[in-house]
């Protein structure tokens, strides 16, 4: 049975006022994370496959083509776990 | 003036790709890449002549010790200070701050002072003298800076005082990369009987720095951002002001003699000569040696040199920087008021969002407050991208960053 940490590679917490939290995707598996990823959540736009501004129910990120995604206004870490588990098993 | 085509080939991981683009490097600010000639001298140490330095007779401990201690007399003429007494190697800038915080400000300050600190300051720069001020409870005052991100001099002399004991502040921003006028703060603040603490980290790797022509009691500074190793600084200090103060760490090398007491059954000690009272415990040795490489590759460009290339990358960073609509940078746009660096934010996105799309073409900036949150509270701003350039950074390298920018413009 897969889990989060199979696909997560780091997740990185941005200092300052906006909390902001980096999702580091392994190498490895990252083409099949952004492809679940796209599948799952509502592409609002795009740029040239390099970045997704995405929504999954009321959350919004951003996905980046290198495997990096930023996640936006979430409360802690326990709230984006369950939204990676949402979004990745 | 130097050549960064040219310089570029001695610095291997300017060769890498990241995401099949070639990897532009404009961190240099947080940490600078690292020449082959210092990767060769680290790996030589290792190789040759690896153990522990003093008190020992053999071959490769001696070898070992000499150039650790010619490392200290390199750093020493580097910055001009009178010899190896008055420079000190710790971990880095931050080091070299809570060194002086604790050996000296624990042992000097007291209620009735006043420490003064600049706005502008990195948090190594602040937090230590916050930190030793709940133990001795003397003030912390901050002198504002100016919307422009320059200091506010008469913000500084309203604030001076016989109560001032020492001001601490940063010869350039690590945030704005604005050059303060050190020799001017250091005048005034010694006709107040104050001492002056310069945090050179960002200014020792780009311009040349002489401690007795700005006349400063404490310059502090890191070898990783200069060429050199991690792990590895420097505290200058005037001799006179080493000699009064107190050990920072106690343990082998700092102290010259160690005495069990039979009857009270208590150890009494005598300090090591200076430099070594301030350096207990095996030091970072193979950093003394990267770093030694480091100025001599610094040396040898010339630090007029490195100021030149750097003010003219700026300049013309600025220019074709400003061709972006929504890109707005802040600080001096003089890049003679400024060291090698640009902070900039681009509208309706995050200062992360930017470092990652251009991370995604192999251009490497950094985002957030930079250890600088006053100073972005100050800007009203959440946090900041900043470019920072160095030697090895070419005019075609910001061309490519502006070609990005653009892109960024219209998503």
């Amino acid at each position: 049975m897969s889990s989060v940490e199979d696909y997560v590679a780091r997740i990185e917490e941005t200092c300052g006022e906006e909390k902001h939290f980096i999702v580091v995707f392994k190498y490895e598996v990252k083409n099949k994370v952004i492809a679940k990823i796209l599948e799952r959540a509502k592409v609002e736009k795009s740029f040239s496959q390099i970045v997704f501004e995405l929504t999954f129910g009321s959350v919004s990120f951003r996905l980046y083509g290198t495997g990096k995604a930023i996640f936006r206004s979430l409360r802690d870490k326990e709230e984006l776990h369950k939204v990676l588990v949402d979004l990745l098993l | 003036m130097l050549n960064p085509h040219k310089i570029r080939e001695d610095f291997p991981i300017l060769k890498r790709e990241i995401n099949d683009y070639p990897l532009i490097y404009f961190d240099s600010a947080a940490t600078s890449q690292k020449p082959r000639q210092v990767i060769a001298v680290i790996k030589q140490f290792y190789e040759s002549c690896n153990a522990n330095i003093h008190r020992a007779v053999y071959t490769i401990s001696q070898e070992a010790s000499e150039l650790y201690e010619d490392a200290h007399e390199d750093a020493a003429k580097f910055i001009n200070a009178d010899g190896t007494e008055e420079v000190i190697f710790v971990r880095g800038t931050t080091e070299a701050i809570n060194l002086v915080a604790y050996a000296w400000g624990l042992h000097n300050l007291e209620r009735e002072d006043e420490v003064l600190v600049t706005l502008m300051e990195h948090h190594s720069n602040m937090i230590p003298w916050e930190i030793i001020s709940k133990i001795k409870g003397f003030q912390v005052k901050y002198v504002e800076v100016n919307d422009d991100g320059t200091l506010n001099y008469e913000s500084f002399e309203e604030l001076i005082s016989d109560r001032t004991k020492i001001v601490c502040l940063a010869h350039v921003s690590n945030v704005t990369g604005v050059i303060n006028d050190v020799k001017r703060i250091a005048k005034t603040a010694h006709e107040h009987d104050s001492l002056v603490l310069v945090d050179g980290a960002q200014s020792v790797p780009h311009l040349a720095v002489d401690v007795k022509d700005l006349d400063v009691d404490f310059l502090a500074f890191s070898g990783h951002k200069m060429l050199g190793p991690t792990g590895i600084g420097v505290l200058y200090g005037k001799r006179e002001i080493l000699d009064e103060m107190e050990p920072f760490h106690g343990g082998g090398s700092m102290v010259a003699d160690v005495a069990f007491d039979t009857v009270t059954r208590r150890c009494s000690f005598s300090l090591n000569d200076l430099p070594w009272k301030f350096e207990g415990g095996t030091p970072n040795i193979c950093g003394g040696v990267g770093l030694m490489a480091a100025m001599k590759y610094l040396k040898d460009i010339g630090m007029e040199n490195v100021r030149e290339h750097e003010e003219v990358l700026t300049k013309y960073a600025i220019r074709r920087m400003q061709e972006c609509e929504k890109v707005k940078i802040y600080g001096p746009k003089d890049p003679s008021l400024t060291c090698g660096m640009i902070p900039f934010t681009v509208e309706g996105l995050s200062s992360h969002d930017v470092a990652l799309f251009l991370d995604s073409y192999g251009v490497m900036i950094r985002s957030g407050f930079h250890c600088a949150q006053p100073l972005h509270e100050k800007f009203k701003l959440k946090s900041s991208d900043r470019a920072s350039f160095y030697i090895y950074n070419t005019r075609e390298e910001i061309d490519r960053l502006v070609e990005f920018l653009k892109e960024i413009e219209q998503f």
